[in-house]
C-alpha cells in the first residue's frame, strides 16, 4: 500500500468520522451513525498498519497489543451498568490522555522522527511535543479525579485550595519556564529533565482543576475532558505530522467544547467560572451564611406512597422530573413501570429532562432508554416547561436544583438566572427526596414550602416501588 | 376611647388567659407578643369576618394573642365558641376590641367612628381604598397609625399572590354570580334528554374575563352550560378556553391590555364592534354575566337598555360591576330588579352571600401577609419597607401617608410580540434555534484576535505546519456544525463515540512500533516499542469500548 493510498484512505476515514457525529445529533440516524464511526476507525487503522509506515516485523506486536485492548474493552462495555456510565466515559478519556503522553514521549525520543528536522521545524516540532505531552497528561489525571468522583470515590465537594487560581498561575509559569528549557536542550537527555517537571505539574494541575470543581458542574467537566481528549490527539497528530489525527482530534475537541458550552448555558452559568471552580461552596461570597432571614417560609407537607398514587391516578396529566436521585436508587425501571401503567389507564405521562440533570450530559436520557421508555415522551425543559400550568401532577425523582424556584425569583440565590423546570406551576407537585438536604448547588429549595407542593421522604427506589404497588391495588 | 383602663388587655400572654373575664397576666421584661384584634364588621349587609378559627390557631402559632369582638363571625357561621376553642379571647365591644388590639384585621373600610376608637400608634389590615377615602386616611394618620391596605398589593409580584385578598374575593364572587343567575334563571343550566323531553342547555355569556369572570365561567361550565366569554384583553383567550369556555373575539384589531394585568379603556371604533358583538350575544344568550371594570373609571357600560330588550323573557344579567355603576344600563345596584322580562340582578354583597367561604379566603390572605410581616415568629410585626409587597400595602407608616407607593422596579415583561415569535423559535431542534448573533463590537473584537493570531502564525511559522493548521482550523469549524444541532437527549452516546473516536491516537501509535527506517544511530527501540504498545493497549481499550458502550446506549433508544 503506497502512502498516497493510505492518504486517500484517511480522507475515507475522516469522512466517516464527520458522518459519524452528524448521525449522532438524531435518534434516528444515530446508530447509523455509530456505524461510520466504527467503519473509519477501521479503515484508518488498516490503512496505517498496512501501509509503508508500520513494516512487518511490527504486526505480532500490534496485533497483540490491539486484542488485549479490545478484550478490555469490550468486557468494560458489556459489563457497565448504565448508571455507571458517567465513570466509564471519564476512565476511558483518561487513556486516551495517557495514550497521547506515552505517544509524545515516544517521538521525542525517537531520533528518526526528530533528527532530520531543523530551525523553525524543529521547534514547531518541539513545541507540540511539549503541548501533546502537557494537554494529554492534564487529560489523563483530570480524568481519573473525574472517575474518583463520579464512582462516589472522591467526595464530590469541591477541594478549594487557598489562592488555588495563584497556584495554578503558578503552574503555568513553571510550565512555560521549562518549555523554554526544553526547546534549548540540545540533547534528548537534556531534554528530559524539563519535560518530566512539566508532566509532573501537568498531572497536578489536572488533579487540582477537577478536584476544585463541584459536584454539580460535573457534567461540564466530563465533557470538557472529552474536549480535552480531542485536543491531545490533535496536537499528536501535528507531531507527527498526520492530518487524520489532526482533523480527529479537532473535531472531537471543538465537539467536546459545545457541549461544554451548551451545559454552561443551560446553568447559566459561564464556562471560565465553571473551569475556575468553586461551585458549590458559595465561591468567593458565603452566601450560605446568611440563609438564616432567607429562608423559605411555608410548611413541608408530607405524604405517603398511597397517597402519591391516589394522586397520579386522578391526574390526566403528569409530568415526570428524574434528577441524579433517580440513578442512584436504580428507580428508572419501576418509574417505566409506573409510567406504562398510567399510560395504560389513559394518562398523558411525559418526561422533562433538565440539560444539566444527572452527572452527564444526556445522563436521564440514557436511563430513561434503558429502562425502556419511549423516547417521544422524553422530553427536554424548553419542550414542556410552558405545560407545566395545565398538568395535574409533577412528579421530581430525586431532583433539586434544577426545579429550584428561587432561581427565578430570588436574584441573591447562587443559582439566580439558571433555568429550571417550573414543576411549581402544575397543580400538585411531588418532590420524592431522601431528606431535607440541599442539592448539590447547597442552596435551600423554595418548592418544598410551596403549598401545592408534597414530599415523599424515602428512598426512590423503594418509594416508587410502593406507589406502584398502591397503583396497581 | 372610653375603655382606657382595659389597656393593659395589650400585654396579655393569649394563651395563658382564654375566655373574656380571665384576667389579663402581665408579663413584663420580654418581648410582648401582639395582639390582634378582629372586630363585628359594621356595614350594612356585610356578613364576612377578617379571620375564622382555623386561622386564629395558626396566628397563635405565629405568636401572636388574637382577640374577636363577640358576634364578629356569626354570619359567617364561626360562632364565639369556635373562636374560644382556637385560642381566641373574646371582646365584649367594640370599644373594648379597637382599644385592646395592637393590630386590627377588618373586612370592610372603617367608618370614622370606627377609626376614632383605634388605638394611637396602632396597625390595621384590610380594605381602605385610598384613593376612595381621603378623610380616612388622614384621621388614621392623625392616629399614629401603621395602616396596610390589602386592596394595594402590588399583584404583580407573583410572591404577593397568596396575599391578594382582591383575587380571593373576587373568585368568590364570580362563582356565587353565577349561583344567582341560575337561581333566577327558570330552566337547568346543563342539556338534558329526558322521558319528558329534550332540555337545551343554557347559554352563558360573560363579559370580562378577569378573576371574577373565569371563576365565573369555571362554574357556569361546570353547571353544564354552554359558556362564552369576551375580554379586551387578547391573551385571556387561552384562560377562558381552559375552564372550558368559548372566547368570543371582537371583530376589530386593538390590543386592550393596561399594564399590571389590568384592562384599560378603548377606542372609539373599537367599542363600535364591541357594541355590536354585544347586541349580538344579548339575542342569542340566556344569562349574561358581566365583570367589567377599569381601575379608577366608573364600570363601562356594555349592555344598553335596547339589548336588553333583545334578549329572551326570562333571561337573567348579574351585573357584578353594579358598585361602580354597572355594566348594564338598567342595573339598580343591591337590587335584583326585572325590566322588560329580563332578571337583572345588581347585588353588591355576592361576597357576603358566601360569608363563611369569602371570610376563609380572606382570613388566608391576611395570614400570609401577617407571616410576611413576621419572618421573626415572635409575635411582633415588622412592617418593612424595603420589600416591594410590603411597601406597596403599606398606605400609612407611623402616622406618615405613604401612599401612593413608588412604582416597582419590575423586570420588564415582553408583552405581545414575544408570546407570538416563540412558536416560530421552537422549529429548531437542538441550540441553534435559540442562540442571537453576536453584537458588532463583539465580532469585530474577536475578527481582529482572530486575524492578528493568523497573522503571527503565518509570519513565522514554516510551510509545512501551515498545511496542517489549516487542516485543523477547517476541522474545528466542521466540528462546531455538525455538533451545535445535536439532541439534548443524544449528549451521552455522542460523547462516548467522540471519545472512542479520539482513540484515533492510535495511528499516533501504530506508526512507532515498527517504522520502516530503523537503521537510526541510537534510536532506543525497545523504549520506543515498549511505549507505543502501551498506548496503543490504551487507545484499543477505549476504541472497542467506546464504540461498544455507545451501540448499547444506542439500541435502547426506541419509540
Amino acid at each position: 500500500m503506497s502512502m498516497s493510498l493510505v492518504t486517500v484512505a484517511y480522507i475515507g476515514a475522516i469522512i466517516l468520522f464527520i458522518l459519524s457525529l452528524g448521525g449522532l445529533s438524531h435518534p434516528e440516524t444515530s446508530r447509523r451513525g455509530n456505524l461510520y464511526g466504527i467503519a473509519g476507525m477501521t479503515l484508518a487503522v488498516l490503512a496505517t498498519v498496512f501501509g509503508p509506515q508500520v513494516n512487518s516485523q511490527g504486526y505480532a506486536w500490534i496485533i497483540g497489543a490491539m486484542v488485549v485492548g479490545a478484550a478490555i474493552g469490550l468486557y468494560a462495555a458489556r459489563t457497565v451498568k448504565m448508571t455507571q456510565m458517567p465513570e466509564l466515559v471519564a476512565l476511558m478519556h483518561s487513556l486516551v490522555g495517557l495514550a497521547a503522553a506515552l505517544v509524545g514521549f515516544a517521538t521525542y525520543i525517537d531520533p528518526a522522527a526528530t533528527g532530520h528536522l531543523q530551525g523553525a521545524e524543529k521547534l514547531i516540532h518541539e513545541i507540540e511535543i511539549y503541548l501533546g505531552i502537557l494537554i494529554g497528561l492534564v487529560t489523563f489525571s483530570g480524568s481519573i479525579v473525574a472517575f474518583g468522583k463520579l464512582s462516589g470515590k472522591i467526595g464530590g465537594k469541591p477541594l478549594l485550595l487557598p489562592a488555588r487560581h495563584w497556584l495554578n498561575l503558578a503552574g503555568l509559569l513553571v510550565v512555560i519556564y521549562f518549555g523554554a528549557r526544553f526547546i534549548q536542550a540540545d540533547s534528548i537527555g537534556a531534554g528530559m529533565t524539563p519535560l518530566v517537571v512539566m508532566s509532573v505539574i501537568a498531572l497536578l494541575f489536572g488533579i487540582h482543576m477537577v478536584m476544585a470543581i463541584g459536584g454539580a458542574d460535573m457534567p461540564v467537566v466530563v465533557s470538557m475532558l472529552n474536549s480535552y481528549s480531542g485536543w491531545a490527539a490533535a496536537a499528536t497528530g501535528f507531531m507527527l505530522s498526520n492530518d487524520l489525527l489532526i482533523v480527529t482530534g479537532a473535531l472531537v475537541g471543538s465537539s467536546g467544547a459545545i457541549l461544554s458550552y451548551i451545559m454552561c448555558r443551560a446553568m447559566n452559568r459561564h464556562f471560565v467560572s465553571v473551569i475556575a471552580g468553586g461551585f458549590g461552596t458559595g465561591g468567593g461570597a458565603p452566601a450560605p451564611a446568611a440563609g438564616g432571614a432567607a429562608q423559605p417560609a411555608g410548611e413541608v407537607v408530607s405524604v405517603s406512597a398511597q397517597e402519591t398514587a391516589e394522586l397520579l391516578r386522578e391526574a390526566k396529566n403528569v409530568i415526570i422530573v428524574p434528577g441524579y436521585g433517580m440513578a442512584v436508587a436504580q428507580a428508572q425501571h419501576t418509574v417505566q413501570e409506573i409510567t406504562r401503567h398510567l399510560r395504560d389507564k389513559g394518562v398523558n405521562v411525559r418526561f422533562g429532562i433538565h440539560p444539566v440533570a444527572g452527572r452527564m450530559p444526556g445522563h436521564m436520557n440514557v436511563l430513561l432508554a434503558e429502562a425502556k421508555v419511549p423516547y417521544d415522551i422524553v422530553l427536554e425543559m424548553d419542550e414542556l416547561n410552558e405545560d407545566f400550568p395545565d398538568t395535574d401532577v409533577a412528579m421530581v425523582i430525586g431532583a433539586n436544583d434544577i426545579v429550584n424556584p428561587a432561581a427565578q425569583d430570588d436574584p441573591a440565590s447562587p443559582i439566580a438566572g439558571m433555568p429550571v423546570l417550573e414543576v411549581w406551576k402544575a397543580k400538585t407537585s411531588i418532590v420524592m427526596k431522601r431528606s431535607m438536604a440541599s442539592g448539590y448547588a447547597g442552596v435551600d429549595n423554595p418548592l418544598f414550602y410551596k403549598e401545592n407542593n408534597r414530599m415523599l421522604f424515602g428512598d426512590a427506589k423503594k418509594m416508587l416501588d410502593e406507589v406502584l404497588v398502591a397503583l396497581k391495588g | 376611647m372610653a375603655v382606657n383602663s382595659r389597656s393593659g388587655i395589650r400585654r396579655t400572654v393569649p394563651l395563658a388567659c382564654r375566655g373574656p373575664d380571665a384576667a389579663p397576666v402581665s408579663n413584663q421584661g420580654k418581648v410582648m407578643p401582639q395582639v390582634i384584634g378582629v372586630p363585628k364588621e359594621t356595614a350594612a349587609g356585610e356578613k364576612r369576618v377578617a379571620t375564622v378559627p382555623e386561622v386564629v390557631e395558626k396566628l397563635i402559632k405565629l405568636g401572636f394573642g388574637v382577640m374577636v369582638q363577640s358576634g364578629a363571625g356569626d354570619a359567617a357561621n364561626c360562632s364565639d365558641d369556635s373562636y374560644r376553642a382556637a385560642g381566641a379571647q373574646i371582646a365584649a365591644s367594640a370599644a373594648e376590641l379597637w382599644s385592646g388590639a395592637d393590630i386590627v384585621f377588618k373586612v370592610g373600610v372603617p367608618t370614622a367612628d370606627e377609626a376614632g376608637l383605634m388605638r394611637e400608634g396602632g396597625t390595621l389590615l384590610g380594605f381602605v381604598w385610598p384613593a376612595q377615602n381621603p378623610d380616612l386616611m388622614q384621621q388614621l394618620a392623625a392616629k399614629k397609625a401603621t395602616v396596610l391596605a390589602i386592596d394595594c398589593l402590588p399583584r404583580v409580584l407573583s410572591r404577593a399572590q397568596k396575599m391578594d385578598a382582591l383575587t380571593s374575593q373576587a373568585g368568590v364572587a364570580g362563582y356565587r354570580a353565577v349561583i344567582e343567575a341560575a337561581n333566577a334563571f327558570g330552566r337547568f343550566f346543563n342539556g338534558q334528554i329526558t322521558a319528558a323531553g329534550k332540555v337545551p342547555p343554557a347559554k352563558v355569556f360573560i363579559a370580562g374575563a378577569g378573576v371574577a369572570g373565569l371563576a365565573a365561567i369555571g362554574t357556569a361550565a361546570g353547571l353544564g352550560a354552554i359558556v362564552r366569554a369576551n375580554d379586551t384583553r387578547a391573551e385571556v383567550a387561552d384562560q377562558v378556553v381552559s375552564l372550558g369556555g368559548e372566547f368570543v373575539k371582537v371583530d376589530y384589531e386593538e390590543e386592550g391590555s393596561g399594564g399590571g394585568g389590568y384592562a384599560k379603556v378603548m377606542s372609539e371604533g373599537f367599542q363600535q364592534a364591541q357594541r355590536e358583538m354585544y347586541a349580538k350575544q344579548a339575542r342569542e344568550v340566556d344569562v349574561i354575566i358581566t365583570t367589567a371594570l377599569i381601575p379608577g373609571k366608573p364600570a363601562p357600560r356594555l349592555i344598553t337598555a335596547e339589548m336588553v330588550q333583545s334578549m329572551k323573557p326570562g333571561s337573567v344579567i348579574v351585573d357584578m360591576a353594579a358598585e361602580r355603576g354597572g355594566n348594564c344600563e338598567l342595573t339598580e345596584p343591591g337590587r335584583a330588579v326585572v325590566k322588560h322580562g329580563v332578571t337583572i340582578i345588581g347585588y353588591t354583597d355576592l361576597n357576603s352571600r358566601l360569608a363563611k367561604q369569602s371570610s376563609t379566603l380572606y382570613a388566608t390572605n391576611l395570614f400570609r401577609l401577617t407571616e410576611e410581616l413576621c419572618k421573626t415568629k415572635d409575635g411582633v410585626i415588622n412592617v418593612n419597607m424595603e420589600d416591594d409587597a410590603i411597601r406597596g400595602l403599606t398606605v400609612v407608616k407611623e402616622g406618615g401617608i405613604t401612599w401612593p407607593p413608588p412604582p416597582i422596579q419590575l423586570p420588564a415583561a415582553p408583552p405581545k410580540p414575544a408570546a407570538a415569535a416563540k412558536p416560530a423559535e421552537k422549529k429548531g431542534h437542538g441550540h441553534g434555534g435559540s442562540s442571537e448573533p453576536m453584537s458588532a463590537k463583539a465580532l469585530a473584537l474577536l475578527f481582529g484576535i482572530g486575524a492578528l493570531a493568523f497573522w503571527f502564525v503565518g509570519a513565522y511559522a514554516p510551510p509545512a505546519f501551515l498545511g496542517h493548521f489549516t487542516v485543523f482550523v477547517l476541522a474545528c469549524f466542521v466540528g462546531y456544525m455538525v455538533v451545535w444541532n445535536v439532541t439534548p437527549a443524544l449528549h451521552t452516546p455522542l460523547m462516548s463515540v467522540t471519545n472512542a473516536i479520539s482513540s484515533i491516537i492510535c495511528i499516533g501509535a501504530l506508526v512507532q512500533v515498527a517504522p520502516p527506517v530503523t537503521e537510526a544511530v541510537g534510536r532506543p527501540g525497545a523504549w520506543i516499542l515498549g511505549l507505543a504498545v502501551a498506548g496503543i493497549v490504551l487507545t484499543t481499550i477505549n476504541m472497542f469500548g467506546g464504540f461498544a458502550v455507545t451501540r448499547r446506549m444506542l439500541d435502547m433508544f426506541r419509540k
